[in-house]
């Protein structure tokens, strides 16, 4: 898809749908952790100076501070990066959010290997197999601005915990404007055909899988994309379907191979069906470099997704 | 402290402004302001207080320091770098695929750096764990800290301070870089509070100085081993000024991160070079 002029990056697109939801309903608040500037929560601040807290450096009492802005009534959105929101605040959210049984939106934002830049240390490999192990715990990795909208909606009618994996910087879309999606329902991104299914989601994910997708088909294998962008709750008839109608199924995770997407989709196939079936994440730590560096070093690129999907398949 | 090591430790101070500025510059960007608010305090540690040997940088037997404030690894580096740990040329592969000098600290990649840090508050505990580490072990070293004062938000940083107070770390120095910015802005503007660090140091029952941190004379004293209560970890507060050096960035709001052009670098390059031939013809 080509970038459309003037199109806003997705924290923006993101921080003006929480700023729409803020004008429907006195409740929302957002706070972040001295990362306003990164994520995009600045122009909400701008807008809304009551109703945004920064914390400062303090991931793990603004988690906390959000659990109690809950019990007191507000639905908070609460920013740091994914490492930061996760690895560092993960206790306060299992037990004042979660097991507590709160409301509160969690934003992560530069997921998996979108933290390149800043290295090891800043790239959340394990977000998702973290959150996933939290009972409840909505995860939603965005790969285009379009699925925002619909997302956050959905999310006002149903309370809980909600994680919000964010690629903060793009301006491209994946999809074209006016298509829709709906939360916990998988979205078939391309439908060329049955010979395999490759499953994915966010957009440093989806954009690969497409690629690869588009690959196979100059060599004549014909696959389904699925974007998988609500991770839990898994779609699983999505899944079982294509294991029911297509001949293998690859899944690339932007994350680590434990614990991610791809085991979320394991958990549904095994011992439902032998459909052929691999997954594709990171192993090891990260490290500083360019994006297609990481994705290279790790194996995640759209030619080895190709490669995986033509090694099961025998072509 | 005579006027030639003063001297002497001002323009080390110049060179790692300098040689940081032409990594990041480099690298295409990085944390300039929070690089430049610490090169005196960085001279004074590697230029004559800390004994460290550059060929044998992992010794056991040696002064060890913790940048807590991780993202500010190129003024480490070059640091390092002057003080013989490697070549000066090999900072310019800063943050390049496969590099040896990732931006944020990495104690596995860059010979001299005693520890992995660049998520804020961790250096803190892990710097009061090798100086009980040395205590334990008898070995009489110093472990030295340097904490952001955005850095200051997070809890994990008091948890340490009780810590280190009960355990009497008295190898343990904190300097805080009192810049009086963080990434979004000023200080006092997210958690104004952290600028009473000395008071708040002082009454975890620690020792405290503060000082100017641009003053290699004056951080060079608060560094002498018997300027403290004996039986209590020390902390210095530094008070700086975010991007001091540069008259781009020094002073001015919202300088955490800078990306450096050409005509940027050249510029920057002309201020510190005369700042150091003036200082060379003093001597
Ligand atoms: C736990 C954690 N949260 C957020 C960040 C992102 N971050 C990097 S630097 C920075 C601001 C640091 O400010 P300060 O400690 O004052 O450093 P300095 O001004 O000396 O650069 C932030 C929020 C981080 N590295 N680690």
């Amino acid at each position: 898809m080509p970038i459309i002029d003037g199109a806003l990056e997705m924290r923006q697109v993101f921080y003006q749908s929480v700023g729409r939801l803020a004008a429907q309903d006195e409740r929302v608040v957002v706070l972040d952790a001295d990362l306003s500037s990164s994520s995009g929560a600045n122009a909400f601040a701008a807008n809304y100076p009551d109703r945004f807290f920064n914390c400062g450096i303090q991931e793990a009492n603004m988690v906390g501070v959000a659990a109690g802005l809950s019990a007191g009534g507000f639905i908070p959105f609460v920013h740091s990066f994914a490492a930061f929101i996760s690895r560092r605040a993960l206790d306060q959210v299992f037990v004042s959010c979660a097991y507590a049984g709160l409301d509160v939106r969690l934003v992560g934002s530069d997921p998996g290997l979108a933290g390149h830049a800043n290295g090891g240390t800043h790239m959340a490999l394990e977000d998702v197999a973290l959150m996933r192990s939290i009972p409840g715990v909505v995860i939603v990795d965005f790969s285009d601005p379009g699925m925002i909208d619909p997302v956050l909606d959905a999310s006002m009618r149903q309370p809980g915990v909600y994680y919000f994996r964010l690629f903060r910087k793009t301006r491209e879309n994946l999809y074209p404007q006016g298509t829709e999606f709906e939360l916990g329902t998988a979205y078939i991104a391309k439908d060329y055909g049955n010979d395999a299914t490759i499953i994915s989601a966010g957009f440093i994910g989806m954009r690969e899988a497409l690629k690869a997708a588009d690959l196979l088909r100059r060599d004549g294998v014909a696959v389904r994309v699925l974007d998988m962008f609500t991770i839990a709750p898994l779609d699983a008839g999505a899944v079982l379907a294509a294991a029911a109608q297509t001949r293998a199924i690859v899944t690339l995770d932007n994350h680590s191979i434990t614990g991610g997407l791809g085991s979320a989709v394991a958990e549904i196939l095994a011992g439902r069906t032998a459909t052929p079936f691999r997954r594709l994440g990171a192993t090891g730590f990260g490290e500083v470099g360019t994006l297609d560096y990481v994705l290279e070093k790790f194996g995640l690129n759209a030619a080895a997704v190709a490669a995986t999907v033509r090694g099961l398949l025998g072509v | 402290m005579d006027s030639a090591l003063e001297q002497e430790l001002q323009i080390f101070a110049e060179n790692i402004r300098l040689a940081s500025l032409r990594a990041v510059a480099a690298a295409g960007g990085g944390h300039l302001g929070g690089i430049f608010s610490m090169a005196e305090a960085l001279a004074v540690l590697y230029g004559d207080v800390m004994r460290v040997n550059p060929r044998n940088p992992a010794a056991p037997e040696r002064d060890k320091l913790v940048l807590s404030k991780g993202h500010c690894g190129p003024g480490l580096f070059a640091a390092l770098a002057l003080k013989g740990f490697f070549p000066l040329e090999d900072l310019l592969t800063l943050n390049q695929n496969g590099t040896l000098f990732p931006s944020h600290c990495d104690r596995q990649k860059t010979p001299g750096v005693d520890m992995t840090t660049g998520s804020l508050g961790q250096g803190a505990s892990s710097a009061a764990g090798i100086a009980l580490a040395d205590q334990l072990a008898r070995r009489a070293y110093r472990t030295f800290l340097i904490l952001g004062d955005g850095e200051l938000d997070e809890g994990q940083v008091w948890e340490m301070a009780l810590f280190a107070r009960q355990r009497k770390l008295r190898n343990l120095v904190a300097l805080v870089d009192l810049n009086g910015q963080q990434l979004d802005g000023d200080t006092r503007d997210i958690c104004a509070g952290v600028a009473n660090a000395g008071a708040m140091f002082a009454s975890f029952g620690w020792n405290m100085l503060a000082v100017d941190g641009h003053s290699v004379r004056e951080i060079h004293a608060a560094l002498q081993p018997a300027a403290g209560v004996p039986m209590q970890p020390t902390a210095i507060i530094l008070k700086t000024i975010k991007g001091r050096g540069w008259s781009r960035l020094e002073g001015k709001p919202k300088v955490h991160h800078s990306v450096v052009d050409e005509a940027q670098l050249r510029e920057a390059e002309a201020e510190i070079t005369r700042r150091i031939a003036s200082l060379q013809a003093a001597v």
